[in-house]
């Protein structure tokens, strides 16, 4: 290649130049860059008040206590002889020259034996008793001050005074409200961060296999088997909750007394666990009969059953334990309060438990069905069942997008909502199935990374402090808005984060426990949990970092901790007390980073 | 028997790893597989038990269609057919112990084993391998404390766990050094004569092949061009299959 001519160079650099300088212009006029602002005399003094302000964080007072130190002074000078009272001089005192004079006429006042380096202001005392400044005074080390002041217009025949008052710090510093507040606040702020890392590090786990490439590119299934789990999840979830609701209306007849409720439990247990136990033996070495296995899912639908009225009695026991704890520990009693808040989480969590595994159980075995249909059926008839299949999928698939939107839309138009959503969902399912070879199976893994990936994504780019302000809709402005704004963005950035490990462990043990013939699930629990534990811990650990740092701003949006306290100060311009929380929220931060660097050094 | 029959794998981006590959092996054999790196062996041993799914062709073991049958009986199969790998592919922060109990994971109940919970009787089974191959003091470590020819001990473990009739071996010695390599071959060794299990071993050295092989197959760029006793490479033939440049050492 030929070298560009010097000239060519030149010109080219020339250009470059102006393009930066015109960049770096237009940059200044955008942000307002002003120079005469920063040098105005206005606003360096405003600068400088809350510079100090912040310097003198408004944490620690002391008691004070006022000395007034009076002497006398007659304005105008008596006609008489002047008379003055004797003043005490073994404490601190005045004098006063001259010691009498006009009024408006320049005095000169002396102070001796007063508290060293001590300012204060001084009076003009008239006979009224009223207090008239006429400037301030301050002491050197010695206690010694001398100023000069000009009198009021005030002239009197009475005797008259002149009176400085000092105050002076008295017993050992104590808190002020405002650090007590900000105790009160940085510690919500701490449990807030840590709600908001376990809730969505609990999420986050789970989600991140179904985001990571590795694990799901390999899962692909026939589209009757497709077909038949999507139609067997709202079947097998509407199952479960009417499960759950059965079983909760059950137990209402148990839940009288304790004895009952207990009683309960334990048989509930007891039916679990032994059907579970003969439906899923240790080891199996043939392959059991028909019979046998529809006997064992039987065995596992009771056990099911019984799993669940075990769960809602237990959540029952546990409101009722923990409302007995908060009638009786007196001051522990939020611990009563919070058992009781456990067990009616468990509660409400039931029916989503129920609903999920009836949802996952019978996809998971229409799945299989969908499976062996394929496999055992062949030609025209497979054909049709797989075109009769995966139309009716397709169909629900979009009738249920369909209701969605009319309920977010509050569209009331069947028509549109429902019956063209159905028809073109239809009309896809039959198109794909006539397309797809007879044993062709589809990415259905591959889809399902997508579909995670694009919802963390989204989720990850809101910031929670926009967050907030939904929850703050929803349940409030306070803590728990924050909690819970934070969890859900703590779920998709550690998801994320989790998932990339999960895609960076190595394929050989993946391989190694794939090659025994161990199930998909197994494979995760052995060959992949064993290598992402130290990364997940560390993860967490930065998250939980994260976290406390991010709640001590949410309360600016509402989500309570020490940011409310923070803005409101800013706002109110008591920048002394803002300091405070800013060298609050300084260490703790400071102090997290420290903890969580050592437990990481600890135990990764 | 075990019968591989036009077996063929195209990966993505059109690149021919197997080409038509057609061989069987009999009960109780062992079957070395040589060839280049990149010849196809890793491919063609990773298709019997479909860690890589073919595509096309037939693999027949005990009259069934391994490459036909469906995820549930794939793992039944899997589980019969134990595999010893290059890098050992242990669970490093695992011990030793849970490593080879995995080799269990296809017989034993899938909600127990995640609790990590096995029955007594494999974990005393556990122990007897790995006395077997002579690590027996080690079962409590972490797998990756180990040395690299006690880790391949361990990863024999593992395979032999699984009670398998099929033992899969991809270069099982190539990280090792040629004393390891053969205390490894022979533990191979031992579990073909004494049990009887039919072992297919990819190798690289030649005099392994001599030693420990009852018959060999040979790839190169993905067709087979040797399938015979292990006598009959004679110097036209080691060029066939090693290319032209390639030197007889040894």
């Amino acid at each position: 290649m030929k070298k560009p001519s010097n000239f060519w160079r030149s010109i080219t650099l020339g250009l470059a130049v102006l393009a930066g300088l015109i960049v770096y212009a237009y940059g200044f006029q955008v942000t307002k860059v002003s120079l005469e602002e920063t040098q105005s005399p206005r606003r360096q003094t405003q600068l400088v008040r809350i510079i100090r302000a912040i310097a003198r964080p408004d944490i620690l007072e002391y008691e004070k206590q006022e000395f007034e130190v009076n002497a006398p002074i007659y304005v105008p000078c008596p006609s008489g002889e002047l008379n003055l009272p004797q003043q005490d001089q073994s404490g601190p005192y005045m004098v006063i020259t001259p010691a009498c004079a006009d009024p408006q006429a320049e005095i000169n006042v002396e102070g001796f034996n007063f508290e060293p380096d001590t300012q204060g202001p001084i009076f003009f005392i008239p006979p009224s008793d009223v207090r008239l400044q006429m400037g301030d005074i301050q002491t050197d080390s010695s206690g010694h001050f001398n100023v000069t002041v000009k009198l009021p217009k005030r002239p009197s025949d009475e005797l008259q005074h002149v009176r400085v008052i000092t105050r002076r710090n008295i017993g050992a510093p104590h808190f002020t409200q405002t650090a007590k507040d900000t105790w009160d606040k940085i510690i919500e702020t701490v449990f807030l961060a840590l709600l908001a890392t376990t809730l969505g590090t609990a999420l986050a786990i789970p989600v991140s296999f179904f985001a990571a490439r590795n694990l799901m590119k390999d899962v692909r299934s026939p589209l009757t088997g497709i077909s038949l789990s999507i139609l067997a999840w709202p079947i097998g979830i509407l199952a479960g909750v009417e499960v759950a609701h059965l079983m909760t209306n059950f137990s209402h007849m148990l839940t009288d007394s304790v004895a009952l409720n207990v009683g309960g439990m334990f048989a509930g247990l007891l039916v679990a666990w032994f059907p579970a136990r003969w439906a899923m033996p240790q080891a199996e070495t043939s392959h059991p009969s028909t019979p046998i296995r529809l006997a064992r899912v039987l065995a596992l639908l009771v056990a099911a059953f019984s799993t669940i009225l075990f769960l809602i009695l237990l959540s029952n026991l546990i409101v009722s334990f923990g409302g007995f704890l908060a009638d009786h520990l007196s001051i522990f009693g939020f611990v009563g309060t919070f058992i009781g808040n456990l067990g009616e989480i468990l509660d409400l969590i039931i029916v989503l438990i129920a609903a999920a595994a009836g949802g996952g159980v019978l996809s998971n075995l229409a799945g299989r069905v969908g499976q062996f249909l394929t496999l055992r059926i062949s030609g025209s008839t497979n054909r049709i069942i797989g075109v009769v299949l995966s139309g009716l999928a397709g169909a629900t698939l979009l009738a249920i997008v369909g209701a969605a939107i009319k309920w977010l839309y509050q569209i009331n138009n069947p028509v549109r909502t429902l019956w063209i959503p159905a028809g073109v969902g239809a009309a896809i399912g039959v198109i794909l199935s006539s397309r797809a070879k007879e044993a062709d199976t589809l990415p259905i893994g591959l889809s399902i990374y997508y579909v995670v990936r694009t919802i963390l994504n989204s989720l990850r780019s809101i910031e929670p402090l926009i967050m907030v302000i939904v929850f703050a809709v929803w349940v409030g402005i306070g803590p728990f808005a924050g909690v819970l704004a934070l969890s859900l963005h703590t779920i998709a950035a550690l998801a994320k984060l989790y998932s990339e490990q999960v895609e960076s462990i190595l394929s050989g043990p993946l391989e190694a426990i794939t090659a025994t013939g161990a199930t998909r699930l197994q494979t995760i629990v052995y060959a992949v949990i064993p290598q992402i534990v130290p990364p997940y811990i560390s993860f967490t650990m930065y998250r939980w970092d994260i976290n406390v740092r991010m709640s001590t701003i949410i309360g600016f949006a509402g989500g309570g901790g020490i940011g409310f306290l923070l803005q409101q100060n800013i706002n109110l311009l008591n920048y002394r007390a803002a300091s405070a929380q800013m060298v609050a929220i300084a260490i703790v931060v400071a102090s997290m980073d420290y903890l969580s660097s050592k437990m990481r050094e600890r135990i990764v | 028997m075990l019968t591989v029959k036009n077996l063929t794998k195209i990966y993505d981006g059109n690149v021919l790893a197997l080409d038509d590959v057609s061989f069987h092996a009999k009960e109780g054999e062992f079957l070395a597989i040589i060839g280049l790196s990149g010849s196809g062996k890793s491919t063609l041993l990773r298709c019997i038990n479909r860690l890589i799914e073919p595509t096309s062709g037939q693999i027949i073991w005990n009259n069934r269609d391994i490459t036909a049958a469906p995820p549930e009986e794939l793992r039944v199969i899997r589980r019969k057919i134990g595999m010893v790998f290059q890098h050992f592919n242990l669970v490093h922060r695992s011990s030793v112990l849970t490593n080879v109990l995995s080799g269990r994971l296809g017989y034993i109940n899938p909600a127990m084993s995640l609790l990590n919970r096995f029955p007594k009787e494999d974990i005393n089974k556990a122990i007897k391998q790995l006395d077997r191959v002579g690590i027996a003091d080690k079962a409590h470590q972490r797998a990756d404390e180990l040395s690299g020819g006690q880790q391949q001990r361990v990863g024999v473990a593992r395979a032999l766990m699984q009670d398998p009739e099929i033992i899969l071996a991809d270069e099982p010695v190539a990280s090792l050094d040629p004393v390891l390599a053969h205390s490894i071959m022979r533990y191979l060794e031992l579990i073909n004569t004494e049990d009887g299990v039919t072992v297919l071993c990819s190798l690289h050295f030649l005099d392994l092949v001599h030693r420990y092989a009852h018959r060999v197959v040979a790839l190169n760029e993905g067709k087979l061009c040797f399938d015979g006793l292990p006598e009959e490479i004679d110097d036209e033939m080691f060029k066939a299959i090693y290319g032209q440049e390639a030197e007889r050492v040894g």
